[in-house]
């Protein structure tokens, strides 16, 4: 594959391993004398232990190991990325359905489930909270002991923490019109297709841990401290997930597995079902108001937005995305006046964690439903309301953040104008349109090392996750261009703490960016000592030698890489060696910690039918058009922003967890809990990028992958409204709750226990 | 909540199957599934293991040349049977039109799902050499993908048949 360039589409770098089932990923990754795990746990979702009896299990014959608290260390180590609040194993405590009380770990997994089966855990089961309105009930059961709660206002409620942004002068503000409508959005969960799996194996005086982290460094960091190891002496090997999400990113089972390992003196491996992915990740349900001020001509003159997230029993990363998920939710328009009051609030249910939009969808969801019910309340086009008010290039849409960066009007317009937005609509069509916006890194560290081998062939270490958005082809794709290597001459390394320099993660669509700067600058370094090299083998001063996309420019002729470094090496040989960072630090007393470093922004428009004897929503043409700046494959980009509008079509058409009184889950698993098939698209989807080359990418590109799920469920919604009437607030549009938005307007939509 | 029944010693079966071409003789627990033998006995981790109740379509292989959820087909059922895994696609490493569209068409994006989706659609393309978009759509309906693939993986199938049919 020669001359293969940024902006080409190239076949995925890996894509031969997955189509052949050649992919390794974890549960596929066996070790001599491995021990098979299985978890315990008990069927509520609040209860006190009162003790555990382990002798069944333990004398079932080919079990090795049954661990309880009573085999960690004690206090019970408990880790998190934001508080260190969970417990390697529930403490005395379950805090939701699926908490593990115990392991097992045994010579089959057969044998370590059935003796699973035979641990007898003696427990009270207690009230639990599992709805918002529960969690904040004056009498409702506290997720968290006040007492590890010390100097926090909060410490006697459900609410961990309460995240206030705002600008102007709301309480003075006056518009013409008032919309104030609550909203719901469903707890979901992240449903890729490889459940989680973990594998660790002590390993001399460390450990070596396999996990399909999203974030092998900061893994890497939790175990160490746990397990009392230096950094050095922790191996995180971390295979390409078979899909992440974001319900990957941070430590779940890999400290017990670790424990186990430790404990057993033999490697340890954990494979979930689906079911107990179900109770390990999840997004977090949100109950949003939202009062919007608007004047006749359709300028907003301000918002006011309350947003409960139900973030379940530990925090995991799930206050972050309350805060920052929350903090662009005006949307990416001049709003004079704004308050938005969101709150993360503890339950007894699975802890949520990221999910691709981090927090964005939820708020989202009401403030674009409320200004299309603006617009249709004020006799406006609901685009070109949007239109009006939507910051332009360089506007600083919230004051103390970066101002918008990109032309967001040819974004809209482009993808009106590819939904015939103008066009008359059939009859029983409707439309409607919506704008997502997101913030991107915030701050971030990433390092690469780039190594051109003696025959022009080339070694990418990034320490970026490639879980599908195709990161290692991206690298590939750098490399191959500034050092004039064919694709299929450049090996990528990824997802090997030992081997691969730090990078801090991968999320908020930040590796194109934050990883492709790196890898680039790492190209820039051997750049500079090829041009030594060249002025060195030619008499030249350094200053008249330019190397540029793979080709060395002398000031009489123009030599390729090879024919520069193969002279310069010499008969030594050797490598050209480069190494490259890039850093975006915090900003200390910013409300995020830093400001943007790009933002996701996405327009996406939907027509759509709805019948009305089943409440099943067709939709007829699907438009989503994403602002990435330069896409440097543009067939992945394509694919990551259909990919996130599908993905947008679950919570907002199907998908929600349902609960009993007893707060336990009742739809675990794929038949109960549906995700969009290939017969639930759109009978039409188009999608397009504009690229202005505004971005702080390589090559003026922005991070993209999360924009085009933002904003699913409001235009949805909108096109169901101008098609059929029916005016929903609360997700998925089941088809019962259209069907029953259509016959029963005047009844309450429907509260599912979610 | 009744415990599962403690493993005693494994009634186990001595089965006959043909896999990927080549006939393989085996000691199989009768409750085993194919997936599971596939897996761990034969170490052909290609099919995959994902909701276990056959509604994602993940451990999809051929058996008998009828596209299945292996994790639905007990190992004894295969007695005597021939069974194709998406290993048994390629030959000699050489991609089949279908798994090269499948990468031009950008069908692939994680790849957990990819085995099943590869092996379902062959078996479609052999069964129906000229599908619709709707054919196809439905046929692999039983294959669920959550990074969103669906268009280009329809593409993939219906590109397939369309160079085929040159």
């Amino acid at each position: 594959m020669t001359g293969i360039r940024v902006g080409d589409s190239p076949q995925r770098v890996g894509g031969y391993g997955r189509v052949t089932g050649q992919q390794e990923y974890v549960a596929d990754i066996h070790l001599p004398g491995e021990l098979h795990a299985s978890l315990v746990t008990l069927p509520v979702a609040h209860a006190r232990i009162r003790s555990i009896d382990t002798s069944a299990a333990e004398a079932v014959p080919g079990v090795r190991l049954v661990m309880t608290p009573a085999d960690l260390p004690d206090p019970m180590p408990r880790f998190g990325p934001q508080f260190e609040d969970r417990p390697v194993l529930a403490a005395g405590e379950v805090l939701y359905h699926g908490e593990p009380v115990a392991a097992v770990a045994a010579d089959t997994r057969e044998i370590a489930a059935a003796a699973a089966d035979l641990v007898r855990v003696d427990y009270e089961e207690l009230p639990a909270a599992v709805t918002v309105a529960a969690a904040l009930a004056p009498d409702a059961p506290l997720v968290r002991d006040p007492a590890l709660r010390p100097n926090d206002p909060l410490a006697a409620t459900n609410v961990l923490r309460e995240h206030r942004v705002g600008w102007g002068d709301l309480d003075g503000a006056t518009a013409d019109l008032v919309v104030e409508h609550a909203y719901s959005f469903p707890m979901v969960t992240h449903f890729a297709i490889e459940p989680h799996a973990y594998i660790a194996a002590p390993q001399g005086d460390g450990i070596v841990v396999w996990s399909p982290i999203q974030h092998p460094n900061w893994l890497q960091k939790t175990l160490a401290r746990l397990l009392g190891l230096p950094l050095s002496k922790v191996r995180v090997l971390a295979p390409d997930p078979g899909g992440g999400f974001g319900g990957k990113q941070h430590a779940k089972y890999e400290p017990l597995v670790a424990f186990m390992a430790r404990r057993a003196g033999r490697p340890v491996r954990l494979v979930l079902s689906l079911e107990e992915t179900f109770q390990a990740v999840r997004r977090a349900a949100c109950e949003i108001n939202v009062r919007t001020g608007v004047d006749r001509d359709g300028t907003i003159v301000f918002q006011d937005v309350a947003a409960d997230y139900l973030i379940g029993a530990y925090a995991d990363i799930a206050d972050r995305v309350v805060g920052k998920g929350s903090y662009p939710g005006c949307g990416p328009y001049r709003v004079p006046a704004a308050r938005i009051v969101a709150r993360a609030i503890l339950s007894h249910t699975v802890p949520s964690t990221a999910f691709r939009g981090f927090g964005n969808p939820q708020v989202n969801w009401g403030v674009e439903s409320n200004l299309t019910d603006a617009a249709i309340a004020l006799g406006l086009d609901p685009l070109e309301l949007r239109l009006r008010n939507l910051a332009r290039r360089g506007e600083a849409f919230i004051p103390f953040d970066t101002p918008a960066d990109g032309d967001w009007q040819q974004t809209v317009r482009r993808a009106a104008e590819l939904i015939h937005w103008d066009a008359p609509k059939p009859a029983g069509r409707g439309r409607g349109i919506a704008i997502g916006i997101k913030s991107g890194p915030t701050t971030g560290l990433s390092y690469a090392t780039v190594r051109l081998l003696a025959d022009g062939s080339v070694v990418v270490y990034a320490g970026t996750s490639d879980m599908g958005q195709g990161a290692r082809t991206v690298f590939a794709q750098i490399a191959a261009h500034e050092l004039g290597a064919a694709l299929d001459w450049v090996t990528v390394v990824m997802g090997d703490t030992i081997v691969v320099p730090y990078d801090q993660q991968t999320s908020a669509s930040r590796s194109t960016v934050l990883m492709g700067n790196a890898v680039l600058a790492a190209c820039r370094e051997i750049q500079a000592k090829l041009r030594a090299m060249a002025a060195g083998l030619h008499g030249l001063a350094e200053a008249d030698v330019v190397v540029d996309a793979g080709v060395v420019r002398l000031p009489d002729r123009e030599l390729t890489v090879l024919e520069v470094l193969k002279p310069g090496l010499g008969r030594l040989g050797g490598e050209l060696v480069g190494n490259g960072e890039m850093r975006k630090e915090d900003e200390p007393g910013h409300p995020l910690g830093g400001s943007a470093a790009f933002f996701e922004f996405n327009c996406t428009a939907v027509e759509a039918e709805v019948d009305h004897d089943t409440g099943d929503v067709t939709l007829t043409r699907y438009v989503t058009v994403s602002d990435v700046g330069k896409a440097l494959n543009p067939l992945q980009v394509k694919m990551q922003d259909e990919g996130a509008a599908i993905q947008g079509l679950g919570h907002t058409l199907m998908e929600h967890y349902i609960f009993d009184e007893a707060g336990r889950i009742r739809n675990l698993g794929a038949i109960d809990y549906r995700i969009p098939t290939s017969m639930d698209l759109p009978l039409e989807m188009v999608s397009d990028l504009v690229e202005n080359g505004d971005g702080p990418g390589p090559y003026g590109s922005k991070g993209m992958s999360e924009g085009a799920l933002l904003c699913v469920s409001a235009a949805v919604a909108a096109a169901v409204r101008d098609a059929s009437g029916a005016v929903i607030r609360d997700l998925p549009l089941s088809p019962e709750r259209v069907w029953r938005a259509l016959h029963e307007p005047a009844r309450v939509p429907e509260e599912v226990v979610s | 909540m009744s415990a599962r029944q403690v493993p005693g010693p494994t009634a186990t079966m001595s089965i006959e199957v043909t896999v990927n071409g080549q006939r393989r003789v085996l000691e199989v627990a009768a409750h085993h599934t194919l997936l599971d033998v596939l897996r761990d006995d034969l170490g052909l981790t290609g099919a995959k293991e994902c909701c276990l109740v056959g509604e994602c379509g993940a451990c999809t292989v051929l058996l008998d040349g009828r596209p299945v959820d292996s994790c639905l087909v007990l190992a004894v059922e295969a007695d005597g049977g021939e069974v194709t895994t998406v290993e048994g696609l390629a030959v000699d490493g050489r991609l089949t039109p279908l798994q090269a569209a499948f990468l031009d068409e950008g069908g692939v994006q994680c790849g957990f799902c990819i085995p099943g989706q590869v092996v379902a659609a062959h078996a479609l393309l052999r069964d129906n050499p000229h599908p619709t978009l709707e054919e196809v759509q439905e046929g692999m309906a039983g294959n669920l993908c959550r990074c969103g693939c669906y268009w280009q993986i329809s593409e993939a199938i219906l590109s397939t048949a369309r160079e085929a049919g040159r």
